[in-house]
């Protein structure tokens, strides 16, 4: 079936129900009480079985947390959040940690089939990505965890990492994001609940894709995962990453921190296709996405490439941001951002330039529809030691209708006079000679704009691997359903 | 029966009326020349007839293959087998040559309820029909239009035409931009789709066209109206006259 004829299909099964992930699942919960303190702290780490450092870390967090002030700067407006009016602990009451698939509730494999996560293994894709899933706060399973053991590759759940390995934990947990970064890390370093971990070891290619899937279920939870990545020397892997939740009139919070590490001569490729509940059309309901992503190119020659599909959240608030520390290090940001309706995006990067040759790279697509506003926000700082470091940026924006808008905001910071930096901006509209040629061609109205915009992302779509680029781009119909006419 | 039968068609574009009363029949395979002065409204007729938004039919009808045209949305009109070689073809950019004709002709099985066709049998099919047009595959591989030259972006809605093979083809202007080769080219590409269910209109200033492609008949617009019709010596006649005849004044 061909891309945009999926993607009508899509849409016209999502008559009923838009956002088709929109589904509760009715299990039974274990949550902390409502609210923040160290208490919960405490509760969290226990139910964590978490060594007593852990604990002190998050307490330190916590502390610090206390001390700051919620970001305003962004352009994005939100209900006041009540951090008391939330649960910062929810975990399906029948795993208490399961040991195999066997024992995962039969509700909740349920759940990922119909999200098309298959978690039996001999279902997946014969062997090309290894599944992490995560329901509100825990790890339900890892699959083809055998397989990579035997290779040498770590991937479990970060909560099995602090117990399993804890020396490589602590030597690398905090040291790209501390918790004194920004607020919504503090928040995340004192309660994160879980989310993947993964080590490759020296000069490993990973044979599979490793994905997380991410799916908020519980109401009024917090989902503060934490993931953690670290590429030893001369090694090479792809992470892919998704992310749904149910529909619900009230905000979600979701605050996670993502950390990567690619030492000397290895290759980190971190693909997202973020589709959290985005609200309805008059703006009520929706995932407030608040996220500090972000990796360390600490090795000579390493590469860190982020690549981005945010369809979904009310509001977004993320920069997945590299520091090429090493000498020849490259950092990449590939990123379409979608919103429409009463949706709101501000995204972008940062590239802090140490090393010398450091290389970034980042293509920004930003579309608008509806009453949306979307923003690229985006940092190139070259520092004094950066000789012949060099930066190229494209921000392409494109509206739909009248009643959306489009922000470029870039600050480049050049110390460094060796240093080239170039940075290329457009604003287009899809326009009524493109909408009519492809009708003339037999498209529908909501056809032409989906392969208008697919064509628009192009340079971005292609950087995702295979399996995601095609529901990436059915998720690009999909979020646009309803902007013409 | 006519394929495509146009009475007393009357048009409005931005409030003015530019249409005002067209009479026009055309029967299967033939072909028909229209030509007129700049600004006389041959363009406007090829999208009322395409369901272009904001031309608005005030009074007549349009019957194609017996069915009203005009309650039927653009895309559904081309799906019927309406199709139009754009005067000014437009640009898409990131939409590969390939995806976009391949998009088009699936959309066009979808409508007539058919299976889709295998990707691998669609290149072979794509790539005969550029070859006789004397297109590249290069071509195809680059987005629809965009850094073409004013002549590779003729050729191309010929390639979609002939890919699409529409029951009706309305050409706007074809000729204009094309190098004498391209000229050629493109009326051999034309004249091989000619066939006895397959009826062109031919949006054309120049007389040269149609030593190529031999029309059945020829009429002029002007103010809106069609006011002469005849065979292809007409076209010969206004080549040496002119339009003068058909001057506001005169009219
Ligand atoms: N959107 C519009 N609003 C008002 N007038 C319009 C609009 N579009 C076209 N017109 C007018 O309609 C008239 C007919 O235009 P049209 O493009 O159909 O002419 P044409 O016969 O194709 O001319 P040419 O030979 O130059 O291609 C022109 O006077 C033009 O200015
Ligand atoms: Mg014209």
């Amino acid at each position: 079936m061909s891309i945009s004829e999926e993607t009508v299909d899509q849409v016209k099964k999502l008559e009923a129900d838009k956002y088709k992930y929109g589904f509760v699942t009715d299990i039974e919960m274990e949550t902390a009480p409502k609210g923040l303190n160290e208490d919960i702290i405490r509760f969290i780490s226990e139910k964590k079985e978490e060594p007593q450092w852990m604990l002190e870390w998050r307490l330190k967090a916590y502390k610090h947390w206390l001390t700051m002030e919620e970001p305003n700067w962004a352009k994005v407006g939100y209900k006041k959040i009540d951090y008391q009016d939330l649960y910062y602990y929810a975990a399906p009451k029948s795993m208490d940690r399961p040991k195999s698939l066997d024992e995962v509730d039969p509700e909740l494999l349920k759940t990922y089939e119909k999200l098309g996560i298959p978690l039996k293994e001999q279902e997946l894709l014969s062997g090309v990505v290894a599944v992490d899933a995560v329901f509100d706060s825990v790890s339900v399973a890892t699959t083809y965890k055998a397989k990579l053991t035997e290779m040498g590759v770590i991937f479990c759940s970060i909560s099995e990492a602090v117990r399993e390995y804890p020396e490589l934990v602590k030597k690398y947990l905090g040291s790209v994001v501390p918790h004194s970064d920004n607020y919504f890390s503090a928040l995340n370093c004192a309660v994160f609940t879980d989310g993947s971990f993964v080590y490759v070891p020296k000069g490993l290619r990973c044979p599979m894709e490793l994905s997380t899937y991410f799916r908020i279920n519980a109401e009024n939870t917090g989902q503060f995962e934490r993931t953690m990545i670290i590429a030893d020397e001369g090694s090479y892997v792809s992470y892919l990453e998704g992310c749904t939740a149910p529909q619900r009139d009230e905000n979600q919070l979701h605050a996670a921190v993502v950390e990567l590490v690619a030492l000397t001569n290895a290759e980190i490729k971190y693909s997202t296709v973020q589709n959290w509940y985005p609200g309805d059309e008059t703006g009520a309901g929706g995932i407030y996405n608040f996220v500090t992503k972000r990796g360390a190119c600490r090795g000579d020659n390493s590469k860190i490439s982020w690549t981005q599909v945010e369809t979904g959240s009310a509001v977004t608030w993320k920069y997945p941001s590299c520091i090429l520390q090493g000498d020849n290090s490259i950092g990449e940001f590939y990123s379409v951002a979608i919103t429409n309706n009463a949706q709101q995006a501000d995204t972008g990067t940062k590239m802090i330039h140490l090393g010398k040759n450091t290389k970034s790279t980042i293509i920004s697509k930003g579309i608008s529809a509806g009453r949306a506003d979307n923003t690229y926000r985006g940092l190139v700082k070259i520092m004094p030691k950066a000789e012949g470091a060099r930066n190229f940026t494209q921000c392409d924006s494109l509206l739909i209708g009248n009643t959306c808008g489009a922000h470029t905001v870039p600050y480049i910071e050049t110390r460094n006079p060796t240093a080239r930096v170039e940075h290329e901006a457009t604003t287009s509209k899809i326009s009524e000679d493109q909408m009519f040629y492809c009708q003339q061609r037999g498209l529908s109205p909501e056809e032409a704009v989906s392969l208008i915009v697919n064509g628009f992302c192009k340079e971005v779509m292609k950087e995702l691997p295979m399996e995601f680029a095609v529901e990436a781009q059915k998720l690009i119909g999909i979020s646009l359903e309803g902007s013409v006419g | 029966m006519s394929l495509l039968s146009i009475r007393d068609l009357h048009a409005t574009v931005g409030g003015n009326e530019i249409l005002k009363g067209i009479n026009l029949e055309i029967g299967p395979g033939e072909i028909h020349a229209v030509m007129g002065p700049n600004g006389s409204g041959k363009s406007t007729l090829s999208y009322v007839l395409a369901g272009r938004e904001g031309y608005e039919v005030t009074r007549g009808t349009i019957a194609f293959k017996g069915k009203d045209l005009i309650d039927l949305a653009a895309d559904e009109r081309a799906n019927e087998g309406v199709f139009l070689a754009f005067q000014y073809p437009v640009e898409v950019p990131g939409v590969v040559g390939m995806t976009f004709l391949r998009e088009a002709y699936n959309a066009k099985l979808r409508y007539l309820g058919k299976q889709e066709i295998d990707a691998m049998e669609f290149l072979k099919f794509v790539r005969s029909r550029a070859k006789t047009l004397n297109m590249s595959d290069d071509m195809l591989k680059r987005a629809v239009n965009v850094g073409f030259s004013g002549g590779e972006k003729k050729r191309n809605e010929i390639l979609q035409m002939a890919v699409l093979e529409p029951d009706l083809a309305i050409l706007d202007e074809t000729d204009s931009g094309l190098d004498i080769d391209a000229l050629k080219l493109v009326s051999d590409g034309v004249n091989e789709l000619r066939s006895e269910n397959r009826s062109m209109l031919i949006i054309t200033h120049y007389q040269r066209l149609l030593n190529y492609i031999q029309p059945d008949h020829v009429h002029v617009l002007a103010h809106g109206k069609i006011q002469r019709s005849g065979g292809k010596e007409l076209a010969l006649e206004l080549e040496a006259k002119g339009y003068a005849e058909f001057s506001e004044e005169a009219a």
